[in-house]
């Protein structure tokens, strides 16, 4: 594919647990006026470092150029960005559908074991069922459950490896052990006005 | 004692503690980081804090200005003349949404500065609080870094964090919001510990010797090298190794606007500025040479002009300390990475001494085209309206090119960078980046403080001086010396000439009247006087040279003046035009 064409690109941004950071990484998105397709931000496996992924249709020169500018803010660590082709990358979905539905139609049940559906809660009134794979995977599941009275539906965010990512842990373990992080310190006042210090 | 000993008893004894409030923390604090001047306003939710302010009179000096904005621009020339971090204090709400221009100004401009703002106590935010706003959330893109305060404890660590990040690597403003709670809470206080490591930050890129083996051999070979450089210079303190570099290499060497001053005006390898406005000479040849060496800038629009047209034929080196300059606008051969305080004497120590005499020649023959056509009309006018051009060259006559000159944003700010004189390095300030008219009154000011010595000499328009003289106040109050020189045109000048050239003469919105600027001077006690002829000039600028304490004179130049040469928007750097 030409360079200076748009494409599926995912950063993977590891940073400090900071309040304020994640409206710092969004911004440099929306001042470009580039729509953020997929965001997902949660601890990573190693405590007080945070990753991020997030998901947008750019060139690969613009994606270069935002990573750096990522990668500038204090409380970053390290930015990557893939195209597809280099990350193995899954969202999952969540269903909720009538169990009456479910459990009366035979073709129902059919559907949901050809698309990969798990049953996560089975109740009387309703079931939820889980799907994860690739957008198109997810997006199939609701045309099928739509005509049986799909009642809810939810989506996560992309969460994507690396294919090539040799020694990441590793890096990351020894990172923390030379210099462990801070603790995040949130705001212990809200609702507790007898607290706060006065004079 | 010796360090180690000290160290040793330091690690034995229990640590000392005292218990102060967070605003003695806070002030504590400043002191330890050099601070000796701020710039401020007080107002409810910063209350706490300058009340401790009451008792650091002797250690702190407090500047009221005349509005948070002018606080701002104050601290900005402070940290340009003084190579210091700017502080600037502000309460809450409206006071923290005043500041929000010139840490704009500051960002782009890569000033370093603190900023503190007082705000509402931590158990109402969000509750829509008098004079509460959301001012992290405000100065997120306009801030290097900040931080909200709910909690005393957190004020010495967090403060030595923001100084560290304001003044490393690519300077920035930095902004601390505390809660007016956390300003009043006692806690036990163990001393002061400047910060000089930030696990998550790297403030400058580690120097890669392939790249500066690459760059010297480029520039070994080259036939027609050309240097352009940018406040990167200074700001890395960089003046020496940068003129050892350039003497060395024999290469002819251009400007940004903010990089004027870093070698001295007269340099025989100085070629003059760089852009829109900039020199004949250095804008033609940039698409004529064969390597750019590129050292702290950061090819700005007003510099490259049409991109798809610049420097094409040339090989790009460019030193940078903050990679994501390299490959944004321009796109680099060579990424030279890092402190140029650090990558120039490497380079210089790998190239080999030459003097591209031809080359050079070349530049000063389309000096002597422009002399001819423009700069002599400009500076030495026989008849007609005064130019504004040659206000600033007498000025440098009487100044010898040894005042700061501050300036503000527009025609004048054009006229001023391209003509003054300057010895010395730290000493042409102006609103680069972002273009803030309002930015030259109180800039001076705070260039004055933070170059006490030296003759600070603000150049404004009509428009801009309009936007913040409320700082006259500031300067009365003060009694801080400043030369204000209005060049009065009585038009928006810049934006009239735009229409002129680009819209058909249709001047919409440019003429504006203005006050005797001279009577407002005076209402703040401060000495003007205001002439309209030529043979009136010199004595006056003389007059306002010796002056003791400030003085305020306006020039009435002429109206429909343009400046020139320019690189009209769109065009290529090449297609510069001299009428």
């Amino acid at each position: 594919m030409e360079t200076n064409e748009k494409q599926e690109f995912t950063f993977t941004v590891y940073t400090e647990n900071q309040i304020g950071l994640l409206n710092r990484i969004a911004i440099i998105f929306s001042r470009r006026k580039i729509n953020i397709d997929s965001l997902n931000t949660s601890p990573s496996e190693i405590e007080h470092i945070h990753r991020f992924n997030i998901v947008i249709n750019e060139t690969e020169d613009v994606v270069s150029k935002l990573a750096r500018q990522i990668e500038k803010q204090v409380e970053v660590l390290k930015v990557y960005y893939n195209t597809n082709d280099d990350v193995i990358w899954q969202e999952m979905a969540l269903y909720k559908v009538p169990t009456d539905t479910v459990a009366e139609k035979v073709q129902v049940e059919r559907l949901l074991r050809e698309n990969g559906a798990r049953a996560v809660v089975i109740r009387k009134d309703y079931t939820v069922f889980e799907v994860t794979g690739h957008r198109e995977e997810t997006d199939k599941l609701i045309t099928v459950l739509q005509p049986y009275g799909l009642i809810e539906f939810v989506r996560s965010a992309r969460v994507a490896i690396i294919k090539d990512s040799e020694g990441f842990n590793a890096k990351l373990r020894e990172f923390e052990r030379k210099e462990p992080g801070q603790e995040v310190i949130e705001n212990e006042y809200l609702d507790k006005e007898k607290n706060v210090f006065t004079m | 004692m010796n360090t180690a000993q000290e160290e040793a008893t330091t690690l034995a004894a229990p640590k000392k503690t005292v218990s102060v409030t967070g605003s003695v923390a806070l002030l504590e604090g400043l002191i330890a980081e050099g601070t000796d001047t701020i710039f401020g306003y007080p107002g409810g939710a910063i209350m706490p804090i300058y009340d401790a302010l009451y008792d650091y009179k002797d250690k702190l000096k407090h500047i009221l200005v005349r509005h948070e904005q002018g606080g701002t621009h104050a601290g900005q020339g402070y940290a340009r003349t003084s190579g210091k971090v700017g502080v600037v204090f502000a309460t809450s709400g409206p006071g923290a949404t005043n500041l929000v221009t010139g840490l704009a100004d500051a960002q782009i401009d890569s000033t370093p500065m603190v900023c503190i703002t007082g705000q509402v106590f931590a158990h109402l935010l969000g509750t829509d609080a008098f004079q509460e706003t959301d001012v992290i959330n405000i100065t997120t893109p306009v801030t290097k870094w900040n931080y909200q305060v709910t909690d005393a404890t957190e004020i010495p660590a967090v403060l030595a964090k923001a100084f560290y990040i304001a003044r490393s690597g690519r300077p920035g403003p930095v902004l601390i919001d505390i809660t007016k709670n956390a300003q009043l809470q006692l806690f036990d206080f163990e001393g002061y510990t400047p910060c000089d490591h930030i696990r998550s930050y790297r403030p400058k890129p580690n120097v890669r010797k392939e790249y500066i083996e690459q760059a010297a051999e480029l520039i070994n070979a080259a036939k027609k090298p050309f240097i352009l450089f940018g406040q990167g210079v200074s700001l890395g303190f960089a003046e020496k190794e940068f003129q050892a570099f350039v003497e060395k290499s024999g290469i002819p060497a251009a400007w940004t606007i903010l990089g004027a001053g870093a070698i001295p005006t007269d340099h025989p390898l100085n070629v003059g500025m760089l852009g829109m406005h900039g020199n004949y000479g250095p804008n033609v040849q940039t698409n004529e040479c064969d390597v750019l060496i590129a050292i702290g800038m950061r090819f700005d629009d007003r510099v490259t002009g049409r991109l798809d047209k610049y420097a094409k034929q040339a090989k790009v080196v460019h030193l940078d300390i903050d990679p994501a300059e390299i490959d944004k606008n321009v796109k680099a051969d060579i990424p030279v990475w890092g402190d140029c305080k650090e990558t120039l004497p490497l380079l210089t120590e790998l190239i080999e001494p030459k003097d591209h005499t031809a080359w050079l020649a070349e530049f000063r023959a389309f000096d002597k085209v422009e002399q001819e056509q423009l700069i002599q009309h400009e500076l030495e006018p026989q008849s007609g309206e005064m130019t504004m051009g040659e206000v600033i060259h007498q000025l440098n006559q009487l100044t010898k090119g040894e005042a700061v000159v501050v300036t503000d944003v527009g025609q004048h700010q054009m006229v001023a960078c391209r003509y003054a004189k300057f010895n010395n390095t730290r000493s042409n300030i102006t609103s680069g980046g972002l273009g803030t008219m309002g930015f030259g009154l109180p800039a001076a000011i705070g260039a004055k403080f933070g170059a006490p010595d030296r003759t600070v000499v603000a150049v404004i328009g009509d428009g801009g001086f309009q936007m913040t003289c409320q700082e006259l106040g500031t300067i009365m109050q003060s009694g801080v010396d400043v030369k204000i020189m209005i060049l009065n045109n009585r038009f928006l000048g810049m934006v009239r000439q735009w229409q002129q050239l680009f819209h058909d003469k249709r001047y919409s919105f440019v003429d504006i009247t203005s006050p005797d600027f001279v009577k407002l001077a005076d209402s703040y006690y401060i000495a003007g006087k205001r002439i309209s002829e030529r043979e009136d000039l010199n004595a006056a600028l003389q007059e306002m040279l010796n002056h003791k304490g400030s003085f305020l004179l306006e020039v009435m130049v002429a109206q429909e003046h343009n400046v020139f040469p320019m690189v009209p928007q769109g065009m290529s750097v090449s297609e510069i035009r001299l009428k």
